[in-house]
């Protein structure tokens, strides 16, 4: 497979602060890869780097095959999407998109006919002649990719792009995006701290933690098989459950609580009695008042603190001695719950395979 | 009514000492210089109404060649001060690390706590035959005679530059201070090359704080009379001295006003075809 874009141990110092740590990875020709991690873990830095306006302190960046060390961001065959944009306001869409264009000296009719073809493929035909202040936060989106896109660039850069739209807006873009995306085949780095827009648009997802990269995995594998506790805890919503080791063989951890109830996991992992033992348990994995009948689950008797009403996000929170934190627990709109208040003691239960335990360090 | 009445008192009362200032200071003496232009004094001594004051202007070519001469310097004068001010205020905005930002500000409006007649008798102190440079200068071996280097119309548009550099720099760090900085790397980011960006992204972006800038050198360039009465010396005749000869001078104070009356109207003018050649409106302009 054709590599387009590769990072080979990347390090960024700022004086005594190390935002960017080692870092390495590759990205393969037409892949959509996402760098998720919260706010200051390095991301953007990375990704400026990557467009060439930081200089990394150690390691090199190869796209395509060339070296980019010594060569500025105006001769990389990447472009960036800006997180707020940067537009140019004195310009029109037409203008704005063709600008890249006219700086490689290409023939006026070249580019009209370039531009008018982009604006096709971004939905946006006959937008030129608008102002920038005329557009709508997704159209101003839109003439962004555009302006990049033209330029027919070896890989994409996004500095969440998505971050200054409104919630109803944010879900429409980024399936229109990710759709986008595959219409044109192009290379997409894309860098958020928001988890679903990673999972949702990726093909492959690394999560980014003080500089560091957790894991790099598919999102699928990144939900359902965190490699650290930071991924556990940051993708996707997670219960954490806190023990002691008390035993393990063929591949099956015993936790005892502080309380002394004792549950099993299913682990690959090999854990040693004694050691202290964290479990992430997703609040979807947990079943309301199970069968009685249904093997290899972990039972638990909880009382439920409140109800927190969101549609189909619906979720129990609950509480039980055993536990150090109240655990949340994703509650299905089927009426099959309904008889199911504030106050009541309830028993819960999950697979002993549903759960990712992690040794405490 | 009363509400009403009682809430715009306090109005009239901050607005009274200004439109005194400007009715009393500045209105009525502009009235009674434009009453005076169209004064003239017939063969029998007497007065009479005529526009005879301004038809000379255009009759003798010294007075309308003087002011060819001064509004077209006036204009180079606020090119010059332009090229040199954008410059310094990208650096100050851009550049400058932050903490510094206050300081090269104020070392900007340094100069201007000395009046102007100081500040041009110390670049006389510099440039003068027996002046600073020229001792160094022959001291050093560089020159064997000393040079007069004052006297022309390169000191004095050296001067005038000097004079009005705060006046462009104020306005062009408020618009610069503006410009978001990833515009700047969006445009590098898309190949441009440093002058592409100054041409296509700064300069149009500075264009308000530009014009703005620019007025108020050139009216003040033009208006000047201290800076080229001093350092021009007696080849570089200044329009606002011919106003000062009409009233001192020849005492021919209607003459005078007229000629007051035309660089204002005429100044009027070419600022408003500026900003209609660069496409700006003086609302915008002056916020």
């Amino acid at each position: 497979m054709h590599v387009d874009l590769s990072v080979k141990n990347v390090s960024k110092h700022f004086k005594s602060f190390t935002a960017v740590d080692d870092v390495s990875f590759e990205v393969e020709k037409g892949k959509f890869f996402s760098i998720l991690g919260p706010s200051g873990c390095g991301k953007t830095t990375l990704l400026r780097m990557i467009a060439g306006f930081e200089e990394p302190s150690a390691g090199s960046i190869y796209i395509g095959a060339q070296d980019m060390a010594e060569i500025p961001p105006n001769k990389r065959p990447v472009n960036l999407i800006f997180q707020h944009l940067a537009l140019f306001p004195m310009m029109n869409v037409a203008d704005n998109i063709g600008f890249g264009l006219a700086r490689r000296k290409e023939s006026k009719a070249e580019i009209r006919k370039k531009v008018a073809d982009i604006l096709e493929r971004v939905n946006l035909p006959g937008f030129g002649p608008k102002k920038i202040h005329q557009l709508s936060g997704g159209q101003k989106q839109r003439v962004a990719i555009a302006r990049s896109l033209v330029l027919d660039p070896t890989a994409l850069l996004l500095d969440e792009p998505l971050g200054a739209l409104d919630l109803k807006l944010r879900e429409q873009m980024k399936i229109e995006l990710k759709k986008l995306q595959v219409e044109v085949g192009t290379t997409f780095v894309y860098i958020t701290h928001d988890q679903s827009e990673a999972l949702v648009m990726s093909d492959h997802v690394a999560v980014m933690n003080e500089g560091k990269f957790e894991q790099i995995d598919s999102p699928q594998n990144l939900y359902s098989r965190p490699a650290s506790p930071f991924v556990a805890r940051f993708v996707g919503n997670n219960n954490c459950l806190a023990g002691t080791c008390v035993g393990y063989g063929d591949g099956l951890a015993q936790l005892q609580f502080s309380s002394g109830e004792k549950i099993g996991a299913r682990t690959d992992r090999h854990f040693t009695t004694g050691v202290k033992a964290e479990l992430f348990i997703r609040p979807e994995s947990i079943i309301i008042e199970p069968e009685k009948e249904l093997p290899e689950l972990n039972r638990m008797q909880v009382a439920v603190s409140s109800i927190l009403f969101d549609g189909a996000n619906s979720q129990l929170l609950v509480t039980s001695p055993a536990l150090a934190d109240e655990m949340l627990i994703s509650l299905p709109q089927n009426r099959q719950y309904e008889h199911i208040a504030a106050g009541d003691r309830i028993e819960i239960g999950w697979d002993v395979k549903a759960g990712n335990c992690f040794e405490v360090q | 009514m009363l509400a009403g009445a009682k809430s715009k008192l306090p109005l009239f009362i901050f607005l009274t000492p200004i439109l005194l200032w400007l009715f009393l200071l500045i209105v009525l003496p502009h009235l009674d210089l434009l009453r005076m232009s169209f004064r003239i004094e017939n063969d029998y001594g007497d007065m009479i109404w005529s526009v005879n004051n301004y038809l000379e202007f255009f009759r003798e070519p010294i007075y309308w060649l003087t002011f060819a001469r001064t509004a077209l310097y006036a204009i180079i004068v606020t090119f010059l001060t332009l090229c040199i001010s954008l410059p310094v205020a990208f650096y100050i905005t851009k550049v400058a690390p932050p903490r510094f930002k206050g300081f090269l500000s104020l070392l900007l409006l340094m100069p201007f706590w000395v009046s102007e007649l100081v500040r041009v008798y110390g670049w006389m102190i510099l440039l003068r035959e027996s002046g600073v440079i020229n001792h160094f200068l022959l001291k050093w071996g560089i020159l064997r005679q000393p040079v007069e280097m004052l006297y022309n119309d390169v000191a004095m548009t050296m001067g005038l530059v000097y004079t009005s550099m705060l006046f462009m720099v104020v306005p062009l760090l408020s618009v610069l201070d503006n410009l978001d900085d990833s515009l700047i790397e969006a445009a590098f980011d898309l190949g441009s090359t440093t002058p592409t960006i100054v041409w296509k992204i700064i300069i149009p972006h500075a264009m308000p704080g530009i014009a703005s800038g620019s007025i108020v050198v050139f009216m003040l360039t033009l208006g000047n009379y201290l800076t080229p009465n001093l350092m021009g010396g007696k080849n570089s005749l200044w329009f606002t001295e011919q106003i000062y000869n009409q009233f001192i001078a020849s005492f021919n104070w209607n003459q005078g006003s007229a000629f007051g009356f035309l660089l204002l109207i005429i100044s009027s003018l070419i600022i408003f075809a500026g900003l209609k050649l660069t496409n700006q409106k003086l609302s915008k302009v002056v916020q």
